[in-house]
């Protein structure tokens, strides 16, 4: 019933990976250091919204596997962030 | 239609496997999604005794102002410990436990469920909330926060909320574990032809039901949690006195709560819309548009929960969209009345028992629906919040939208299940009574809740007596009704006239061409699907 | 359970248990996310206490973990393209390697914690108390969703171990690894919850 070809990733794009996640997780770290203000806030999620990206696509196998999972797992990103929008509906009009 | 009985020879129903094991074990060692089902409906059958038990002792203590049968705190712990045992242990599993579990496969030609293991999994999870819910009521005394466990109460009460919260918690694990069975099996397993778009409705919506458990249940799951945190540890989650905002929790309680009522009335929907077209013997009025309607429903549903807490000091912003939202998720609710309304236009309507149930759900549901709005718009609700209006809205819609569909759904499926007949003259008894007791019941709370009587006191003003007499009367006549059913169920199902007929309403669905009882894995031979459901010639 | 094991194996659907785990993903997200919308509402509420509170944390622990993560989230990662190329030894090497990241993350933590713990700062401490609300929900959160993400750990360790165990018994082998590959899933949540904790909690000063 094994209907899916997996696609092997060989071991030096996952180092690659590791390596931009390490680049982006100092500069997230150089960035807060430096008074930024408020922007450090936004530069910092951002980061790690990146980050995550990442990982979803590479390690987790979200680009070579099918449509499906991708789809699911925007839809489920989106409920999320919606979530929290209609929450500070309340809570930044107060 | 005499011609489609099952052929005996040769062939074991579902109810002779099984799988060498014996007494008790037949059941709860089984990983048939039947067995599984059944399994559901018993411990459900047990549940619902006691909440109506109690549901009816809170009428008998309404029947007059002041004390007549217990105290303010027996009261408040009465309609906690109902609600609890009505909300989470019978609706929100209700009709996806039991139907699902028991007609998904099938409907979809497949064998079991994804993961059949799993899917026992979860009934013990459910039986070890039960348990929990049991435990909440020794030691301290039942919790008498209401369902809701509204911070701070909850976590200042000196009763035993801690276990009746941790059962919720529990039970919506399993709740959770079966909307990941479902979604997979219906992505996985659908027989060969049956497309997205040629999957019968019950189906879709366990589906669009599935999400919400996935992706609802586990922040109340987290809130649950937090609340716990707070009583064990005092972190101040919610708790003004460190900082904390007990609106958040209604908030995160809301985000769960709110689209629970969708996981309780979708699968309702279902089933109801798999009656109407056997019944009226035509095909179902805009198959897309109820599918796209219970999509909608599941996801715009997920966006309202606000409409709960008007009164409770929202931002302006927050209110208008809430209710906006509200008022945008009673459209697809009422395209599916109009859906079956239109199915039955012109049809050659029998109005047997299971078609009895579905007409009066939609009746009942519309009656629900249309005072939901009346709740929904921001101005009306200042003066109907928390009062028996309310009360009597929700029961139209969960009790009145959940149990006619579940009574409907098992009248309908009940020879199917258990290879009997039910009384029929009994069952249009009990109906007809249960229907009138619901209406004389609930009816007048409206009436109650406008003129302004607050919702979870023991006692009330004496202008109110007249209504309340009325109110209580008819919880009598429709317990009176509830027992006709219920004993008439039993006894058919354990001594009633045994019947192979594969297809007595004439249904077009999988489950009508399956041996009645099915077998144990449903079918010999996976089938083909090459035409759309709903075809009658 | 003869039948349902015969069952279970005769109809081995890889695809169907990837997605079931995604799916119990999905519902870990929105279990967090519940966490994450109250961090917001207070944060939102008690921005400057907020502010000197995350000053407290050790921004090199907090980092240091982020890296241990990363490396053990790659490991397990490498660790499906070594078992499909049937090369068994660095599949074990690679699992080991994770377990034993996993567990010095844990030290960290636990290190962490204690500090934390011997300064009078735990949840409901009368030292937090004094300090003021936002303090008081600042670590109230820090020590509930550390500490949860810490028991997903926990639970992902137990996850690897058996799939280690497996892997040597050579019922997880080339051509029948979903199980390595649903457990590194499960490690990636893992990760992917720490990316967010660790600014959220660390860096945001």
């Amino acid at each position: 019933m094994s209907d899916t070809t997996h696609h092997i990733v060989p071991y030096r794009t996952y180092a690659l990976i590791l390596l931009l996640l390490l680049v982006l997780t100092s500069t997230s770290v150089a960035v807060t250091q430096i008074e930024l203000t408020r922007w450090a806030t936004i530069v910092a999620l951002l980061l790690a919204s990146t980050k995550s990206a990442i990982v979803l696509a590479i390690f987790m196998h979200l680009k070579f596997d099918q449509t499906v999972y991708k789809v699911m797992a925007i839809f489920v990103v989106l409920v999320i962030t919606a979530v929290i929008i209609l929450t500070f509906l309340d809570y930044g009009f107060r | 239609m005499s011609s489609n009985t099952t052929d005996n020879t040769g062939y074991k129903s579902y109810l002779e496997e099984d799988g060498g094991r014996k007494g008790i074990f037949k059941w709860i060692l089984s990983t048939d999604h039947k067995r599984i089902g059944l399994l559901y409906l018993y411990a459900m059958m047990l549940w619902f005794c006691v909440g109506v038990v109690l549901g009816l002792l809170m009428k008998l203590e309404l029947i007059a102002p002041g004390k007549t049968l217990m105290e303010a705190q027996a009261y408040n712990a009465t309609f906690t410990v109902h609600g609890v045992i009505m909300i989470f242990l019978i609706v929100i599993p209700g009709l996806p436990a039991v139907f699902g579990n028991f007609m998904l496969p099938i409907q979809i030609g497949a064998k079991d469920v994804a993961f059949p293991r799993l899917n026992l999994f979860s009934w013990y999870i459910y039986i070890l909330g039960g348990i929990l819910v049991i435990i909440s009521l020794f030691g301290n005394g039942p919790p008498d926060t209401g369902w809701t466990f509204y911070a701070p109460y909850s976590f200042k009460t000196g009763t035993n909320m801690l276990p009746a919260a941790l059962g919720a918690f529990v039970l919506g694990f399993s709740s959770i574990l079966t909307g990941l069975n479902f979604i997979v099996t219906i992505h996985r397993m659908r027989a060969p032809g049956m497309t997205w778009f040629k999957m019968p409705l019950f189906p879709w919506t366990l589906y669009g039901t599935a999400w919400i458990q996935l992706l609802a249940t586990p922040i109340i799951g987290i809130t649950l949690l937090m609340v716990a945190g707070e009583r064990i540890l005092g972190i101040g989650f919610f708790d003004p006195a460190k900082g904390g905002d007990p609106l958040l929790y209604q908030h995160l309680f809301w985000i769960y709560s709110h689209p629970a009522v969708y996981i309780m009335i979708l699968p309702a929907m279902g089933a109801i819309s798999e009656i109407i077209p056997t019944f009226a013997k035509k095909t179902i009025f805009g198959y897309k548009a109820i599918v796209f309607s219970t999509l909608a429903i599941a996801f715009v549903g997920y966006f309202v929960w606000g409409h709960h807490m008007y009164t409770s000091g929202m931002s302006g912003a927050a209110l208008w969209a809430f209710s906006l939202l509200t008022f945008i998720v009673a459209i697809p609710s009422a395209i599916k009345v109009f859906n079956w309304i239109s199915t039955m236009h012109q049809g050659s309507i029998s109005t047997e028992i299971p078609f009895l149930w579905a007409a009066s759900f939609i009746f009942i549901f519309m009656i629900g629906g249309l005072t939901g709005l009346v709740l929904g718009s921001l101005a009306i609700d200042v003066h109907v919040h928390d009062t028996a209006f309310v009360v009597a809205h929700f029961h139209f819609i969960v009790f009145g939208g959940v149990g006619f569909a579940f009574f409907g759904a098992i009248h309908y499926w009940f020879s199917k299940i258990f290879g009997r007949k039910y009384d029929p003259s009994w069952a249009k008894t009990g109906w007809i009574i249960f229907f009138i007791g619901f209406v004389t019941l609930y009816g007048p709370m409206f009436y109650l809740g406008i003129k302004g009587m607050p919702r979870r006191y023991f006692d009330y003003l004496e202008e109110f007596h007249g209504p309340n007499i009325i109110s209580t009367l008819g919880a009598m006549v429709m317990v009176a009704g509830f027992l006709i059913i219920l004993v008439n169920l039993i006894k058919s199902a354990r001594h009633g006239e045994k019947t192979t007929e594969m297809n007595p309403w004439g249904g077009t669905n999988l489950e009508w061409q399956v041996p009645t009882p099915p077998p144990l894995e449903n079918f010999d031979e996976i089938p083909v699907i090459d035409k759309a459901t709903y075809k009658y010639d | 359970m003869s039948e349902s094991i015969a069952h279970h194996d005769e109809h081995r659907d890889d695809e169907a248990s990837k997605l079931g785990i995604w799916l119990f993903i999905f519902t870990e997200l929105l279990f967090f996310g519940g966490l994450f919308i109250t961090y917001a509402v207070y944060r939102h509420a008690h921005p400057q206490a907020f502010h000197m509170a995350a000053q407290q944390l050790d921004v090199a622990v907090g980092t240091i973990n982020t890296v241990i993560l990363l490396i053990s989230s790659m490991t397990i990662a490498m660790a499906t393209t070594s078992i499909q190329k049937k090369d068994k030894r660095t599949t074990l090497i690679l699992i080991g390697i994770t377990l034993v990241l996993a567990l010095v993350f844990l030290v960290n933590k636990y290190f962490e914690w204690s500090a934390k713990i011997d300064h009078g700062i735990w949840p409901g401490s009368p030292l937090l108390e004094e300090l003021g609300k936002g303090d008081t929900l600042f670590f109230g959160l820090y020590f509930f969703m550390t500490g949860l993400h810490a028991l997903h750990i926990i639970i992902g360790m137990i996850l690897i171990i058996v799939i280690f165990v497996r892997v040597r018994k050579d019922k997880i082998s080339f051509d029948n690894f979903q199980l390595l590959e649903n457990g590194g899933l499960y490690w990636h949540l893992v990760d992917l919850i720490w990316i967010f904790l660790f600014p959220l909690f660390y860096l945001i000063t």
